[in-house]
């Protein structure tokens, strides 16, 4: 017969944060971890009287995976599939941030062909992450019915890049110097189909989602972060761009190919609200979509057709110790950097992963006075946090 | 449906069940609500396999968030040791008779974070898992061929000859865990 | 500006205290004292012509051979589009260096996570506990030297490989059907 469990308590007395919290009959509740909208394993601790928070604050680490201690073990190659799940939904651009920070370590330059399949996997990957996004932004406000509309379109990326790579979901396509697969016969007709259907859905999903009524009185001026703030808390991607300031490190810094295509960065206007809130939030990413099928388009018509899917790499990699480099790549969700020192041997000495949703984690506690819980969850929504990327 | 056979994994054998038992566990089968459990990558394919292609649904499974009203809980992801009382903690919310899948690698032993300090090595060190289902994150058909076991188990237990549940394991398997705040 | 005209710029102000730029291995760097790292970072930030306005990358490298854990500061200037890697080389044994929360508002949460990962103190930080790992978590994971505990909170840390169980169960199925060969009959071959 089981003995009678002794159920945990948050051991009050001990909490450093509790110091700071004047508790003055507000409820201190846990919002998290397991919670079906804060987009991961995240918890919070909401000091509110109800309904109206006075603090939220975040406490992160029920996912952290110790993947940069375990890239102090593996040789350059293997630790490709643990970049994979620094960022599951986005995985295809933590497999790049990876490869082009060992590359800049060895030196080398890889073919124009591999370029462009890692293009082509990334934009499509793009595409992927952010209908997750929209689509549980759309089903934190409440409205369920688009994240089954997010998740058939998925559906059809899902296939092309299980064609491609095998995988569904943490796809280790890219490899240190070139890419591991070439393209399938057959596919680019495929890719093109895709993009052909895709942009008529998107125009649908403005109508039924992005324009709607009920949908703009939610997010409308809510948590507006204007450029200055966003700049002093460093947060990147489409959650800057949101605030007016238009920075894409495809732009400002090119790398790979980027610089052979012609597309927008889409910048927050304040269109039906404040600039730089959580709507304008929603649809710089869903405008991202539609750049990245613009990409798509001119990445296919634009390709080298000499196959080269991989350079010259030695069978191992050996690196001198105390080499550095660092790099940085336009994720799905930002600005994602990797800090790389190499050790003696095959392996890294450390291995440093600065992605966008972990910076974007300090500043929900400066945003969330004041407001309601129910915006606190739409908050978490619009700034597109990722448990992966922020615990690692 | 069959009546009696043997388990073809571990050496349980089970034994018969009544007409009102198959009646029972037939309706019982036909409507599992799950614990929205995702912690990590087989999060995502945990709502895919809810999602309009491989519908989980049309087996009268829905998600519930809350495990006070699930009747399994769907631990999908890597479980770390923070995360690893909670984990428990839920368990213990939901009632009886409540089941458990373990999907995916790193629920299963740890998947491929062997030289993580912080994962815990398989979810069945704090609760009594009824299926794993292997993959890294494992299809949505692997997943659904997992609730499709987990609804055979259903099937074979009894009602009325003995109260007692078929193949499920005691409840403090692998490490008796106690919780010291 | 390069990294050079930054160096001299910082030079120009600090004096001595500024050092010659680090070859580029890769990527160059400049090492400073942790004592001047408040001065130089408030500076960085506040310059006209430097106008570091983003702390990107805040890290921590543990060099058990040198006896020093350093601390790797990447500067980003969205104004001028320019960047800047300052290091500080601390004492393994007792690591403090000031904190710059201060200077840039993302070094809170990035600071919090160093001291939880490699045991960094830094003082003047407004809430240092940890941020990645369990509030009673014993040691520091990112050191070299870090030993995993065998148990936490009475959870074992390792799992036996299930491999060694398989090949227990083979030998002795190979054991018995040995045995059921030598005790069965011999047949008569039909020639």
């Amino acid at each position: 017969m089981t003995k009678p469990l002794e159920v945990p308590t948050m051991d009050m007395e001990n909490k450093e944060v509790l110091r700071r919290i004047e508790i003055t009959g507000d409820m201190l509740l846990n919002m998290g971890p397991q919670h079906p909208s804060t987009h991961g394993v995240i918890n919070f601790l909401v000091q509110t009287d109800g309904e109206v928070m006075k603090r939220a604050i975040p406490e992160v680490g029920y996912l952290h995976r110790s993947i940069e201690k375990i890239g102090e073990r593996c040789t350059y190659n293997g630790f490709m599939p643990y970049t994979d799940r620094v960022d599951y939904i986005a995985a295809m651009f933590a497999n790049q941030g990876w490869a082009m920070a060992v590359e800049r370590l060895l030196g080398m330059q890889i073919p124009k062909y591999a370029e462009y399949c890692r293009i082509i996997a990334c934009e499509l990957n793009r595409i992927s992450s952010h209908l997750i996004s929209v689509g549980t932004m759309a089903m934190d406000v409440g409205a369920v019915t688009p994240f089954p509309y997010a998740l058939r379109e998925r559906e059809f990326i899902n296939d092309l890049l299980e064609e491609l790579c095998g995988a569904r979901l943490t796809y280790n396509y890219l490899r240190i110097g070139g890419v591991a697969f070439d393209l399938p016969s057959g596919y680019e007709d495929k890719v093109q189909g895709f993009v052909d259907h895709f942009e008529k859905i998107l125009d649908e999903f403005n109508r039924l989602i992005t324009y709607n009524e009920i949908f703009i009185k939610r997010l409308a001026h809510l948590a507006p972060i204007s450029a200055q703030m966003a700049i002093d808390y460093c947060l990147v991607g489409p959650n800057l761009r949101a605030t007016g300031y238009g920075f894409d490190v495809r732009k400002a810094l090119p790398y790979s190919v980027y610089p052979e295509f012609q597309f927008d960065v889409p910048v927050g206007r304040g269109e039906v609200g404040t600039k730089g809130d959580a709507w304008d939030r929603f649809w710089c990413r869903v405008e991202e979509m539609r750049q990245s099928c613009r990409i798509l388009r001119q990445a296919l018509a634009q390709m080298p057709q000499d196959r080269e899917i991989m350079a010259k790499v030695p069978r191992k990699i050996k690196i001198p110790e105390g080499t550095e480099a660092y790099s940085r790549i336009e994720s799905a969700r930002g600005d994602m950097q990797y800090y790389v020192v190499a050790g003696a041997g095959e392996n890294a000495h450390r291995v440093k992963i600065r992605t966008g949703s972990f910076t974007a984690m300090g500043i929900i506690d400066a945003l969330s006075r004041g407001l309601m819980i129910a915006d606190l969850v739409a908050l978490i929504a619009s700034l597109d946090v990722v448990a992966p990327e922020i615990d690692r | 449906m069959p009546k009696n056979y043997q388990q073809d994994f571990g050496s349980i054998i089970t034994s018969k069940t009544s007409f009102i038992d198959e009646i029972i566990n037939l309706a019982r089968k036909s409507s599992i609500f799950y614990l929205l459990f995702g912690l990590a990558c087989c999060g995502i394919e945990l709502m895919q396999t809810g999602g309009p292609r491989a519908d989980i649904d049309r087996f009268g499974s829905v998600p519930r968030a809350t495990p006070r009203q699930s009747d399994l809980m769907i631990v999908a992801g890597t479980l770390t040791y923070k995360m690893a009382e909670r984990c428990r903690l839920l368990y213990e919310q939901m009632a009886e008779p409540k089941y458990v899948i373990s999907m995916g690698s790193c629920a299963s032993c740890g998947g491929l974070f062997q030289y993580a300090y912080s994962v815990c090595k398989g979810v069945d060190k704090l609760v009594p898992v009824d299926i794993y289902v292997p993959g890294c994150p494992p299809r949505p058909e692997a997943l659904t061929e997992g609730l499709m076991r987990v609804q055979d188990k259903i099937m074979r237990e009894r009602w009325f000859n003995a109260r007692q549940k078929v193949g499920q394991p005691q409840p403090s398997l692998g490490i008796d865990y106690k919780v010291t705040a | 500006m390069t990294f050079e005209e930054i160096q001299q710029r910082l030079a120009a102000k600090f004096g001595e205290r500024i050092g010659a730029l680090a070859p580029a291995n890769k990527d160059a760097s400049l090492l400073v004292q942790a004592a001047d790292i408040l001065e130089i970072c408030r500076f960085a930030k506040d310059d006209e012509a430097l106008v570091f306005d983003c702390l990107m990358n805040l890290s921590t490298v543990d060099w058990p051979k040198k006896n020093q854990i350093e601390v790797v500061y990447h500067l980003w200037s969205y104004r001028r589009r320019h960047g800047f890697v300052l290091k500080v080389a601390l004492d393994r044994a007792k690591p403090e260096i000031a904190s710059i929360t201060s200077v840039w508002k993302s070094a809170d949460w990035l600071e919090r996570e160093q001291f939880d990962l490699m045991g960094v103190q830094f003082t003047g930080h407004p809430d240092l506990r940890r941020i990645m790992l369990p509030d009673d978590w014993v040691g520091h994971p990112l050191r070299k030297d870090y030993a995993e505990q065998p148990q936490w909170h009475n959870i074992t840390t390792t799992r036996d490989n299930s491999l060694e169980g398989y090949v227990r169960l083979d030998e002795l199925k190979k054991k018995a059907a040995d045995a059921a060969a030598a005790a069965a009959p011999k047949k008569e071959v039909l020639s």
